[in-house]
């Protein structure tokens, strides 16, 4: 019975998610992948790769946009390398967060992008947030598996 | 159903992007493909055994044969060597050009796609790459290999190969072209594991 109620807590938490946009279709996609392809484990193991990925992108941004004269080329192409992680995953909202980063980087304006950095990284964090519980409850409910349901 | 009798074909997919990688990868074993993934467009190059010397496209040395990929599929926006560059080294190399090429790439941006089919790239597959664009990697290998055999054959038939070789998944006729046929060995094997998994709802 405990499985069960993870189990409905999981997919409260995944149809919050897409309700409020967080993740898209492509997310859909990989949980189709992990089931269609007998793969358990697909789906956390690429959500841990993006969430390192995109950790290690936003902290590379913040160091660019602190220097005293800064190279909005280079910040430009990590906010597009995570707009292109995101988008695989299904990271909908932080890859909009991202589109609009990039208009920052083109106007080369270092207000507009720390501000922008406040957000993705904001939207982030709350992202990979609600990925880690996912992937818990997830654990939780295989621990019950065998067969019992 | 189409769960091919077919030996896996080998797809060589390039991807800077690590969670790009998996993905890729795993559309593609889904697929039923053999996969090799690389990280660089120059690690691609000596998976595929050319070295970096664009004057000597490659040695006629024995070896060279060892590593059969039917397909390459690469992201466009690299740092170093961009996914085009590597699609023009590519089609420089006399050994390596009839490999079918496909790029990805998350900008819809139509001079560049231009650009990369005109350079001979067989295919432009927009980012986020799906399970349904898989199904275009196919045709692509086998146009290719229809192509090594028609020119294998070229001296016995002349005409009629290219009607046939469009269409190759007859299942049962008898007259499967003979290039093909050795390889569709050992392929049950490799569908197997899918189909034995248990589904728990």
């Amino acid at each position: 019975m405990a499985a069960a109620a993870l189990r409905d807590q999981l997919t409260a938490l995944l149809s919050s998610m897409f309700s409020q946009g967080l993740v898209d279709e492509q997310f859909q996609q990989l949980q189709m992948l992990q089931d269609e392809g007998g793969t358990p484990g697909f789906v956390s193991e690429v959500v841990t790769l993006f969430c390192d990925d995109a950790d290690r992108i936003i902290n590379e941004i913040a160091t660019l946009l602190e220097q005293p004269v800064v190279n909005f080329d280079k910040v430009d192409a990590y906010v597009h390398q995570l707009k292109g992680s995101s988008a695989s995953v299904g990271a909908q909202k932080v890859k909009f967060t991202c589109m609009q980063f990039r208009q920052f980087c083109q106007d080369k304006s270092r207000d507009g992008c720390l501000m922008a950095l406040a957000v993705v990284r904001n939207d982030f964090y709350d992202l990979r947030n609600k990925f880690q519980t996912m992937l818990q409850l997830e654990q939780q409910i295989q621990a019950y598996d065998p067969k019992q349901q | 159903m189409a769960v091919a009798i077919e030996a896996p074909f080998h797809v060589l997919a390039v991807d800077d992007s690590l969670p790009d990688r998996k993905l890729i990868e795993r559309l593609l074993k889904t697929s039923s493909f053999q996969v090799t993934t690389v990280d660089s467009g120059s690690k691609a190059l000596e998976f595929l055994g050319l070295h970096d010397h664009e004057d000597s496209p490659i040695s006629t040395q024995s070896d060279q044969q060892e590593v059969a990929v039917n397909l390459i599929i690469t992201d466009y926006c690299m740092p170093g060597m961009t996914g085009y560059d590597l699609l023009k080294k590519i089609k420089e190399s006399s050994y390596l050009r009839d490999i079918p090429v496909v790029i990805m790439s998350s900008d819809n941006i139509p001079s560049r796609i231009n650009r990369c089919l005109e350079e001979g790239a067989d295919e432009f597959f927009l980012k986020p790459v799906r399970l349904s664009d898989m199904s275009k990697l196919k045709p692509h290998i086998l146009k290719s290999r229809c192509k090594e055999h028609y020119q294998q054959e070229q001296n016995l038939q002349s005409n009629s190969e290219s009607n046939n070789s469009s269409n190759p998944t007859s299942e049962n006729s008898s007259s499967s072209t003979s290039s093909n046929s050795h390889k569709r060995k050992a392929v049950d094997e490799e569908i197997l594991p899918h189909t034995i998994r248990p589904r728990h709802s």
